[in-house]
């Protein structure tokens, strides 16, 4: 499976047709991927916060957004999560990297790793964790939950979900 | 002039447009001047005003008209490069540039300095970047709808504020009647 083309694949089939990312080593065939396709609109954005203004805005516009980060990011974007999207209650489902979780060879990425989950609770952010490839196959179940409820929701994929790293 | 002066003067020509305004007293400004449903007030996120107008104009065909500040445009410059590689000719961003963090008390931002917003949308790719003064505000706006190229319009006026009301509309409301007006 070229899991890659399948994330995108779930995203262009439920309507999601504007996306922004910030790169992650680990992001960069889906963020291809999604650069190559004529259904997603891809703009890349300068930071996560922006980002979320963008698919805010793009939401209000008509079409369906996606926001696809690093989870160091959740540290960036509080904010924004709190008073604009959930304020003002709209839908963004968020493929986010999970970085420093098993087969992580950065220690300091382990430094967010350990408050990603806790703070996307804190927030009442629904999030789903990735750890094997397989998992994937939750993934138009959640963009199906995020577009009914209306909430941003967090997708955490972490090194074992993308195949590690090679070496380790 | 001051923010609400300017804003007196142009709410004829907002009237009709999509709008994204700014958080604080802008946004309070605009809603007790002309309270329109086509007017997304932001009462958070100092910011990203002109990301959403981006998102917002990339997204559907009418013209979006962002009013943001100096203070906000500093906040997130990474937003000018985003928006001169990326904006299509239904974006407009108008910066009331007042030098000022208007509506935390009128401290200093840098632009009452040595900084230059103009100079830096230009450098960031944007390439209709027109700057004037507080009077010719509503000239210069009719001619960046008319022109149908993506405009960011800085306008330089005085720093002050007008005693308005806070805005008590429920954020869902204010949303979900903005969309309508938009998809109407
Ligand atoms: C993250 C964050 N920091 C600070 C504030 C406080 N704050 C609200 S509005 C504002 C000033 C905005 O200035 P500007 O964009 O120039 O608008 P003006 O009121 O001058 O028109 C500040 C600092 C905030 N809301 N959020
Ligand atoms: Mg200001």
């Amino acid at each position: 499976m070229n899991i890659d083309k399948r994330i995108a694949d779930d995203l262009a089939a439920n309507g999601v047709s504007f996306v922004t990312t910030v790169p992650c080593k680990q992001l960069a065939g889906v963020i291809e991927e999604i650069d190559h396709r004529d259904d997603i609109f891809h703009i890349p954005s300068n930071k996560e916060d922006e980002g979320m203004g963008l698919c805010a805005g793009a939401w209000m516009g008509g079409k369906r957004p996606a926001i696809i980060m690093q989870n160091t990011a959740i540290g960036v974007t509080i904010n924004a999560l709190a008073t604009l999207i959930q304020y003002y209650r709209m839908p963004l489902p968020m493929l986010i990297s999970y970085r420093g979780e098993l087969r992580e060879p950065v220690a300091c990425q382990v430094e967010m790793a350990v408050h990603t989950k806790a703070l996307l609770a804190q927030l009442n952010i629904p999030a789903y964790h990735f750890h094997w490839q397989k998992d994937v196959e939750e993934l138009d179940n959640i963009l199906k939950y995020t577009f009914m409820c209306n909430k941003p929701v967090a997708i955490l994929t972490d090194a074992n979900f993308w195949g590690g790293y090679g070496d380790q | 002039m001051i923010r609400s002066e300017i804003l007196k003067e142009i709410a004829p020509i907002l009237r009709s447009q999509l709008v994204v305004c700014n958080i604080g007293i802008p946004s309070q400004e605009l809603h007790a001047i002309d309270d329109q449903p086509t007017n997304f007030y932001m009462l958070g996120t100092m910011g990203l005003a002109s990301s959403i107008g981006l998102g917002l104009a990339l997204a559907q065909p009418k013209p979006v008209i962002v009013i943001d500040g100096d203070g906000s445009i500093l906040t997130n410059l990474g937003t000018l490069p985003t928006i001169g590689n990326n904006a299509p000719g239904n974006y407009i961003l108008m910066i009331i540039d007042n030098g000022s963090y208007g509506s935390t008390g009128d401290q200093p931002t840098y632009t009452s300095q040595s900084t230059d917003l103009a100079g830096m949308a230009r450098a960031a790719g944007c390439a209709r970047v027109v700057e004037v003064q507080d009077k010719d505000t509503g000239p210069a706006l009719e001619e960046a709808l008319a022109s149908g190229e993506a405009t960011v319009l800085v306008v330089k006026c005085d720093s002050g504020n007008a005693k308005m009301p806070v805005i008590t509309m429920d954020p869902v409301v204010i949303r979900d009647r903005f969309m309508k007006a938009v998809a109407g």
